[in-house]
């Protein structure tokens, strides 16, 4: 990186910074006054309903998180492989980078439903009578599973997407040296590969983090408001409730814990780049 | 053992319409260091990867120390390879670099810590052992490469154009370095390069390789003094070597080459070729100038000093000719001068076939 | 001194099929997972509304129909809810890059103080839930005489794009060596024509890859445009709205529809999805 001493990149940063103060830093300051109205954070705290969403949503990201990472990194070294119709498996594996999310709840809606897919291949095998009730409220297990899966399906593509990006710009040469040293697979993986892919790895984290803590439509489509979710109960306090304060205090809850990720994540990247 | 086998090596790459490797084949002794010699695009790098099993054969045998590697995994064949972008892992410290190869084979740390220490020393590295690479010049990376090479007890090191990445300085005294190293060790080694003084400098056979064809494959001198045909001769010498055209006259015991104006005799073995084309070579260095008034009389085009000796583009009948003339030796262009070409240091070849022709009585 | 040479040893080869074929498997598991679930939901879609009652549902509908897809396509609003979407979507790719390019590059060139700041308040933009974004935005509107227009959304939709573009353009123009610029601009090249000529040319497919994503995004965004406009829905907001008290076989069909784009869209831009570090898929 060259740096020009003649211009500041500040004149290209400025339409960004100022688009993003306006449409952006203004919504929000709003958002902190009106959540400060009427007693908004000491109902929202008190309201079961939230504190199930809490830790919902912390639970979904602990799973589907590492889960997607892991999924996208071997979908990644399956392509590196180059297996025949590879661009058949590629385009079937990017598709649902392009769904909405209401979709996507309504596709495994369709699966997961009582009278869905699922259980008529159940009950079709013989292994069940009337299907099990996977979204019935009061299985938060199944629920939470049924969340999971359409979660995993429906975002894994963009981790996949930013690792095979990252995959593609490791030189051959490493895993080529690796490979005439005599590393197995395995070995090669962990001494060449994901070090290699960090940065990628590392984007891909804190984008799928934040983005998994603002996962609600895909909850909302399968079961309702029996799985609550921090996103979810915000835009319920905001809609059916008709209580803008409390949304707004349900949504900077939300960014506050991305926020906590985020430096976090930053933090423990930095401390092992500062052992160079 | 670490003999290596290449036999009748085929191999195309997908897409190529030419056969990157045209059934090669080559022996090499254990403990001999062979270099691939060759423009870009000979096949040279292609037959180190084959060797390497990084890449492989569409047909033909690899074997090293009497067993069949052909389609053996790279990881396998117990070898070392020195990359030409050096390959070291940036993520690793030097010392873990070097000790890779012993450390994924399951070697005690102990036995690790012994052996790195020992190539670090011989490879000047042993200050930089806990540094990671992107604080290390090329040149000190380069050192890691090898050293990461011969650390472990490998059959056949093969390396692939490991100094062309270097600056001239380094290149030439870490060429020196590099074969006292080898030949102290004594391990078989392949080495690819473009660059003929390398070859000729390192090798104990060079194998000149074009359009995927071993052209000749013999000792430096042997190679330099008698190549093959005009593409080693041409390829091989800085100056490379000159070839003057003409056509063959005279008779029996009295044959004469013709140059337009000019002759030279030839020897009578080549009495086939009477009446017909010819071309003589010669490397600059071997022809000199006369202060009488024998041999072929030409005319200075360019007089270019280069401080331990004077090279001289000369034109005899319309065909130029290079000398390398003594240091101290002036002249100016225009200036005409005579040459002396002694014939045990002439080559003939055939203008068809570009091939060395016998010119032995 | 010939001596005979060892049998070839095809076992390596032989592993190689074994694992190959592995591969293969696995790659077969991995799309089923990623397939299945929209050829079940399409054939949902066309399915009869007898053939949709049946349980166990079958694989293959016993009864097809067209009914409910059609019926939900032609629905009102429809039809203009589609280029809404299409203009928000085209809108924001070209606002985002104007905005969001230069500072990519300005990232990429230039190392100041700050950065990390700019980089970090880029990422949280997106960190935001949309209901608290969308809903003063929507004031803003509103009192800017905005409301419910594509501008608004496209507005909307920009400043969600805006770090992903700004980080995959930062990616993009890293990967793009500065000798090149520089051989430009002793030529004779003023900076911006260097840019010009020089940069955007190499940059132009990682740039495709980010259009990708913002594009999608914007296509796919429902509750902020939902709360921003009234008679001017996209797609997605227009689906919501009349989703509402429909009958199961038609959300499903109204899933599907919204499925459909993004198959056809993928199709034709998958090659470029890989760009964003600047290289393609080999």
């Amino acid at each position: 990186m060259v740096t020009r001493l003649k211009r500041s990149p500040w004149l290209l940063l400025a339409p960004s910074i100022v688009f993003m103060l306006v449409l952006f830093g203004w919504p929000l300051v709003q958002g902190l006054v009106v959540s400060a109205s009427g007693d908004a954070w000491g109902r929202l705290f008190g309201d079961t309903y939230f504190l199930q969403a809490l830790r919902n949503t912390l639970l979904l990201i602990v799973i589907v998180v590492p889960v997607q990472l892991v999924l996208a990194v071997a979908m990644a070294l399956l392509v590196q492989a180059r297996p025949r119709l590879l661009s058949g498996h590629f385009y079937l594996w990017t598709i649902p980078l392009a769904v909405s999310e209401l979709a996507a709840g309504l596709v495994w809606l369709s699966v997961f439903d009582n009278r869905g897919y699922l259980n008529s291949f159940l009950v079709w095998l013989g292994l069940s009578e009337d299907g099990v009730q996977w979204l019935n409220y009061t299985n938060t297990g199944t629920m939470l599973l049924a969340v999971v899966v359409a979660e995993v399906w429906r975002a894994t593509s963009l981790v996949f997407v930013i690792v095979v990006a990252g995959i593609q710009m490791v030189p051959r040469d490493y895993d080529e040296a690796a490979q005439v040293f005599g590393a197995s697979f395995w070995q090669r993986l962990w001494h060449v590969t994901l070090p290699q892919l960090k940065p990628s790895l590392q984007v891909a984290l804190i984008l799928r983090t934040i983005l998994a803590l603002q996962a609600f439509a895909v909850a909302q489509a399968l079961t309702g408001r029996n799985f609550p979710l921090l996103v979810g109960e915000a835009y319920q306090w905001y809609v059916n409730l008709q209580n803008p304060p409390v949304a707004s205090a349900a949504a900077l809850v939300v960014l506050a814990i991305s926020l906590i990720t985020a430096v976090l994540y930053l933090r423990t990247m930095r401390q092992q780049g500062a052992q160079r | 053992m670490s003999e290596v086998v290449l036999h009748e090596l085929v191999k195309t790459y997908p897409g190529g319409t030419t056969r990157a490797t045209d059934e090669v084949s080559l022996r090499i002794a254990d403990g001999e260091f062979m270099v691939l010699l060759g423009p870009s695009g000979c096949g040279k790098t292609t037959l180190l990867r084959m060797l390497a099993g990084l890449d492989t054969p569409d047909a033909g045998q690899i074997v090293i120390g009497g067993k069949d590697v052909t389609y053996l995994e790279p990881r396998r064949r117990n070898l070392s390879m020195v990359f030409q972008s050096y390959a070291v892992f940036p993520n690793k410290k030097v010392f873990d670099n070097i000790g890779f190869g012993l450390k994924v084979k399951g070697v005690p740390a102990a036995e690790i810590r012994r052996k790195v220490e020992w190539a670090a020393d011989l490879l000047q590295l042993t200050p930089y052992l806990d540094r990671y690479p992107a604080k290390l010049s090329g040149g000190q990376r380069q050192r890691v490469a090898v050293a990461r090479a011969i650390v472990v007890d490998a059959d056949v090191l093969l390396m692939d154009e490991p100094l062309s990445n270097l600056d001239a300085l380094l290149r030439l005294s870490f060429r020196a370095e590099l074969k006292k190293l080898v030949s102290d060790l004594g391990i078989t080694t392949v080495y690819v390069t473009h660059d003929q003084v390398e070859a000729l400098s390192l090798g104990d056979r060079v194998a000149v390789m074009r359009d995927g064809r071993i052209v000749q494959c013999g000792a430096p001198v042997e190679v330099y003094a008698n190549p093959a045909d005009e593409f080693v001769g041409g390829f091989l010498g800085s100056p490379p070597m000159n070839f003057l055209s003409g056509t063959v006259g005279g008779d029996g015991a009295e044959l004469h080459i013709d140059f337009g104006g000019q002759t030279m005799p030839v020897p009578s073995a080549l009495a086939s070729y009477q009446g017909k084309q010819l071309k003589l070579g010669i490397r600059p260095e071997a022809v000199t100038v006369d202060a009488g008034e024998t041999g072929l009389r030409c005319a200075v085009e360019v007089f270019e000093p280069l401080g331990s000796s004077t090279l001289l583009t000369t034109d005899v009948c319309g065909q130029p000719l290079k000398v390398t003339a003594p240091a101290s030796f002036r002249a100016e262009p225009g200036e005409r001068l005579w040459l002396r070409l002694p014939p045990e240091q002439c080559r003939w070849y055939d203008p068809e076939t570009q091939l060395l022709v016998e010119a032995k009585e | 001194m010939t001596t005979t040479l060892p049998e070839i040893d095809r076992r390596p080869l032989r592993r190689r099929q074994w694992r190959r074929a592995g591969v293969q498997v696995a790659c077969i598991v991995i799309t089923l997972f990623m397939a299945l679930p929209i050829v079940l939901i399409g054939l949902t879609a066309v399915s009869s509304s007898a053939a949709f009652a049946e349980f166990p549902r079958p694989f293959i509908p016993s009864g097809f129909s067209g009914e409910t897809l059609t019926s939900f396509i032609e629905a009102t609003g429809t039809i203009p809810a589609l280029g809404n979407s299409l203009l928000v979507g085209v809108y924001t790719v070209v606002l985002s890059l104007l905005v969001g390019a230069p500072a990519g590059y300005a990232l990429a060139r230039y190392a100041f103080r700050g950065k990390d700041t700019y980089q970090v308040f880029m990422l949280l933009a997106r960190a935001l839930p949309i209901v608290v974004l969308s809903v003063p935005l929507a004031t803003m509107f509103l009192d800017a005489g905005v409301y419910d227009t594509v501008f608004a959304v496209t507005l909307l939709h920009t400043t969600l794009a805006m770090p992903t573009t700004v980080l995959i353009s930062a990616s993009v123009f890293v990967s793009v060596p500065t000798d090149l610029e520089e051989a430009a601009r002793v030529f004779g090249c003023g900076r911006f024509e260097a840019a010009r000529r020089v940069v955007f040319p190499l940059a132009a497919p990682g740039l495709a890859a980010a259009s990708i994503f913002t594009f999608v995004l914007s296509w796919n965004e429902i509750f902020g445009a939902a709360v921003i406009t009234l008679g001017h829905r996209t797609l997605p907001a227009q689906v919501l709205a009349s989703l509402g008290e429909a009958p199961q076989a038609y959300r499903f069909a109204g899933g599907f529809a919204l499925i459909l784009p993004a198959l056809v869209f993928i199709l034709v831009m998958r090659r470029y999805l890989v760009n964003m570090w600047g290289t393609t898929l080999r």
